[in-house]
């Protein structure tokens, strides 16, 4: 199978119907997206395919072929922190770490909108990922402080 | 040598680990790849009660393929290390709860591990199990509390009496339990995990596997999460691990699922607290007479400490002439239940604050002025009959969270009305009475050729902020740059046992160590040259006394304070409480990041909200109905209120530039604050939690 993963074409040879986040990061060795229930509730898996985002416990890696899919590993720009990823790190947004992959994704998204967003859109944005640690206060004002 | 120094304490300086983990190149346990490791799975008891009566492998599987390990094969003593030597690494014989492991089995792929798993038969003698509290007869632990006398002359006296109920709970770390175990030349067995206590994990590998010190190593790996979880817990993932690993002769993982996270790892001790109080008309406090129940579960794990901990903070943040309390912990047929944030004293404080509510509603007077006229202050003394002797902020977080709040909105709505609510708490830092005199926690410090500074600690960073506090604090404590300071990783063949991550003891216990260590070099420095290498292990202050067997005396070395005024809106079609706004105040001595403090306030605040409100586990035979995620709930970003957070800084001259230990404060007081809050909205008095929409409208419609 064919894909573009965070800005590169890969071609692989794996089975089609195995979970994208398996290939992800047992294939390809992107540990960066985690696997936190594997069935679709927490959001620790988030990755961007198109530039939504989705859940890639629930993916199978078939679905992506010929598709743009964008992890973690993709947020920086080399060695450059984004916007969004020095703010998580200014902000106090990741404690533990362990959602902050997917948050990013989710906020990533939500920045990329055209619309001025407010404390409740963010909520909104990112009401499918988990996190135990914040409280989400932080997260929320990290991502407000990216907006334009 | 050094430039100089910009001051690092009190500065919100990037995390340590941050970059790595907003890069997704942070290594968690299941990230860290190990060539030729095997996959591990847990075969687990399908009954609560019981006797195993047969294991059979089914002889048309090839078993050939895969490892599989019984009790049969544990070389050390079949004992889970903790308190009590009850628990069992494997089951050979007697099944005391649902999900009790009894088989492993390794295999190369999962697919085999899978195929292996369906061809194995278990068959039981089932006995009749005790789920209750009220029915168990087996007792784990008891503690008796008291001060002044047992008050009998009642007469002018208002005494008010009430029974309150608090439910299990899950810590929910985002990432699941996990070690990987790798077998080494001469013995040795490398654990690499997910754990906050990785002294806890190598006596446990010790015992079961029969390890010198030197031939168990336990690294922690980036760890996703604790909160209690991953304090004993882990000792049995990497014992099991370590076994699978042995036998197979080669590394192997085993990393749970949610679903087994959930199903069979230990939860927050439900229990009943049953309070009897005594009032002057004037709101004087004359006695408090509490009883404590907390369930065990089927082991003892920590349940004694849980037990001490939650009698200890029951008579809540007050000044009582007499008081006794008496608490047990017992046994029922139910998974273990085990540290969990705030250990026992969120329970006992949910009910000692709605006391204060339910005897200013007898009285006809405000519960904000009788917590005024009741609140340990300077000077005064704990039930334990400790003389609170300085950096008492009980008054101060009661202003701060007032002047923060504005007045709550009212709501005429028939559907949904508004409330408000508040609590104030207290929290003992560091291990309870004799704990640290008899851990002595220890760190290592080294001035290296080059001119930096290392760090040599057990203490773990699970999400708090561990790494950065530790540097800020050696690089003050030396006056040099905060760049100058490294912190050695948690691995127990470098570094010594600074006791575990737990108990809010980690900033200022080890902190302080830190602190400490860093000074004692920096004077050295003076006359010697690097490399220098010092330990330094805890000192009991002398002016610290407790009595184990009467518990009197200094339970604490200090207390931090809280109070926390919740805003809820109840619908009262559905019975949803929605909590729309949470302040709390916090007494933490000295902040010493205010980021990561608030932060780390907001998480336990949230993380209360839920089991105030959301987080109900329901029980079938013995085990919980809602082991998955998509049915044990925690709050989203959509449920959380905006948490306020006010740094009332009250500095505690032991702690590390006066900081107190914060990490399990945060935990007690949000529930009695929204129960007092849908009292508030609804007029109807809830005793027990979680108050889900179905509790809710149950009490609203019985008014």
């Amino acid at each position: 199978m064919r894909f573009t993963l965070n800005g590169t074409a890969v071609s692989l040879d794996v089975t089609g119907t195995r979970r994208l986040l398996d290939v992800l990061r047992e294939d390809l060795h992107l540990t960066g997206t985690k696997e936190g229930c594997g069935e679709g509730e927490c959001g620790a898996c988030s990755v961007l395919i198109d530039g939504e985002v989705v859940d890639s416990c629930l993916v199978a890696a078939g679905q992506v072929e010929g598709r743009e899919v964008t992890t973690v590993e993709g947020l920086a720009d080399g060695g450059r922190l984004s916007a969004l990823q020095q703010a998580f790190i200014e902000h106090g947004a990741a404690q533990c770490g362990i959602c902050t992959p997917g948050m990013l994704l989710a906020a990533h998204v939500l920045l990329e909108g055209s619309r001025r967003l407010t404390a409740d859109d963010v909520r909104e944005g990112l009401a499918g990922n988990l996190c135990r640690c914040t409280g989400y206060t932080k997260i929320i004002d990290a991502v407000l402080s990216c907006t334009k | 040598m050094c430039p100089a120094p910009v001051t690092a304490v009190g500065r919100s300086v990037p995390r340590r680990e941050g970059a790595d983990k907003v890069t997704g190149r942070a290594r968690y346990t299941d990230d860290i790849a190990v060539p030729g490791a095997w996959y591990g799975r847990t075969i687990r008891s399908t009954i609560a009660r019981g006797a195993i009566r047969s294991i059979t492998l089914d002889p048309a599987f090839d078993w050939s393929r895969v490892v599989v390990v019984t009790a049969d094969d544990i070389p050390g003593d079949n004992v889970v290390q903790l308190i009590r030597d009850d628990q069992p690494v494997l089951a050979r014989t007697e099944i005391r709860h649902k999900e009790e492991p009894i088989l492993l089995l390794a295999a190369a792929d999962r697919g085999t591990l899978e195929e292996a798993a369906s061809h194995i038969r278990i068959e039981y003698d089932t006995a009749a199990p005790v789920y209750a509290i009220e029915e168990a007869t087996e007792v784990f632990s008891t503690v008796e509390i008291s001060k002044g006398k047992v008050f009998e002359d009642l007469k002018d006296l208002e005494v008010v009496e009430r029974t309150f109920r608090v439910g299990l709970q899950e810590q929910l770390y985002i990432e699941p339990q996990g070690a990987i175990a790798i077998p080494e030349a001469n013995g040795v067995i490398r654990i690499i995990g997910s754990l906050q206590c990785p002294y806890y994990v190598h006596r446990a590998l010790k015992r079961a596997l029969k390890l010198t010190d030197q031939q168990a190593v336990v690294v922690q790996a980036e760890t996703g999460g604790g909160f209690g979880g991953k304090e004993e817990y882990p000792s049995i993932v990497a014992v099991h691990a370590a076994l699978l690993a042995r036998k197979a002769g080669r590394p192997v993982r085993l990393i749970y699922d949610r679903h087994e996270d959930l199903a069979a790892t230990t939860k927050r001790h439900p229990g009943v607290i049953r309070h009897r109080t005594g009032v002057k008309k004037d709101g004087t406090l004359v006695f408090q007479d509490i009883e404590i129940v907390l369930d065990g579960g089927a082991y003892c794990t920590l349940t004694p400490v849980v037990l001490s901990r939650a009698a200890i903070h029951a008579a809540g943040a007050y000044s009582c002439p007499n008081v006794r309390i008496r608490a047990r912990a017992i046994a029922t047929n139910t998974p273990p239940n085990g540290a969990f944030r705030g250990f026992g004293a969120p329970q006992s404080l949910f009910a000692a604050e709605l006391m204060v509510e339910h005897v200013a509603e007898r009285l006809g007077m405000s519960s904000v002025d009788l917590r005024r006229k009741w609140m340990l202050r300077l000077g005064d003394s704990t039930a334990t009959g400790q003389v609170l002797s300085e950096s008492v902020g009980s008054e101060l977080v009661l202003d701060a969270a007032l002047k923060a709040c504005g007045t709550v909105g009212r709501s005429d709505g028939r559907t949904v009305k508004r409330g408000r609510g508040l609590s104030l708490v207290f929290h003992g830092s560091g291990f309870t009475g004799s704990g640290e005199k008899k851990l002595q926690g220890t760190i290592g410090f080294e001035a290296l050729a080059d001119g930096t500074f290392r760090i040599l600690t057990a203490s773990t960073e699970i999400g708090q902020g561990t790494k950065t506090i530790f540097c800020q604090l050696a690089a003050d404590a030396l006056g040099v740059g905060l760049d100058n300071v490294i912190l050695a990783p948690q691995d127990t063949s470098l570094v010594p046992d600074s006791g575990p991550t737990v108990a809010s003891r980690t900033a200022m216990i080890v902190g302080r160590l830190v602190q400490d260590a860093a000074a004692e070099i920096r004077e050295r420095l003076k006359r010697e040259k690097p490399p220098l290498r010092i330990e330094k292990s805890y000192i009991q202050p002398d002016t610290i006394h407790w009595d184990e067997t009467t518990y009197r005396g200094d339970a604490y070395p200090v207390y931090a304070w809280a109070c926390t005024i919740a805003d809820v809106e109840v619908d009262m079609t559905t019975g949803e409480v929605r909590v729309t706004d949470l302040v709390t105040a916090v007494d933490c001595g000295k902040a010493l990041h205010p980021v990561m403090a608030e932060g780390q306030i907001e998480g336990g605040c949230l993380q209360a909200v839920g089991w105030a409100t959301i987080e109900e586990i329901k029980m079938k035979d013995g085990g919980y109905q809602n082991d998955r995620l998509a049915t044990y709930l925690i709050p989203t970003a959509l449920d959380a209120p905006r948490i306020r957070t006010i740094l009332v800084e009250n500095p505690y001259s032991r702690g590390p530039f006066g900081a107190k230990g914060i990490g399990e404060l945060p935990m007690d007081g949000p529930a009695p604050a929204i129960i007092a809050a849908i009292h508030d909205a609804t007029g109807v008095w809830l005793d027990e939690i979680p108050a889900t929409a179905e509790k809710v409208l149950a009490a609203c419609a019985s008014r």
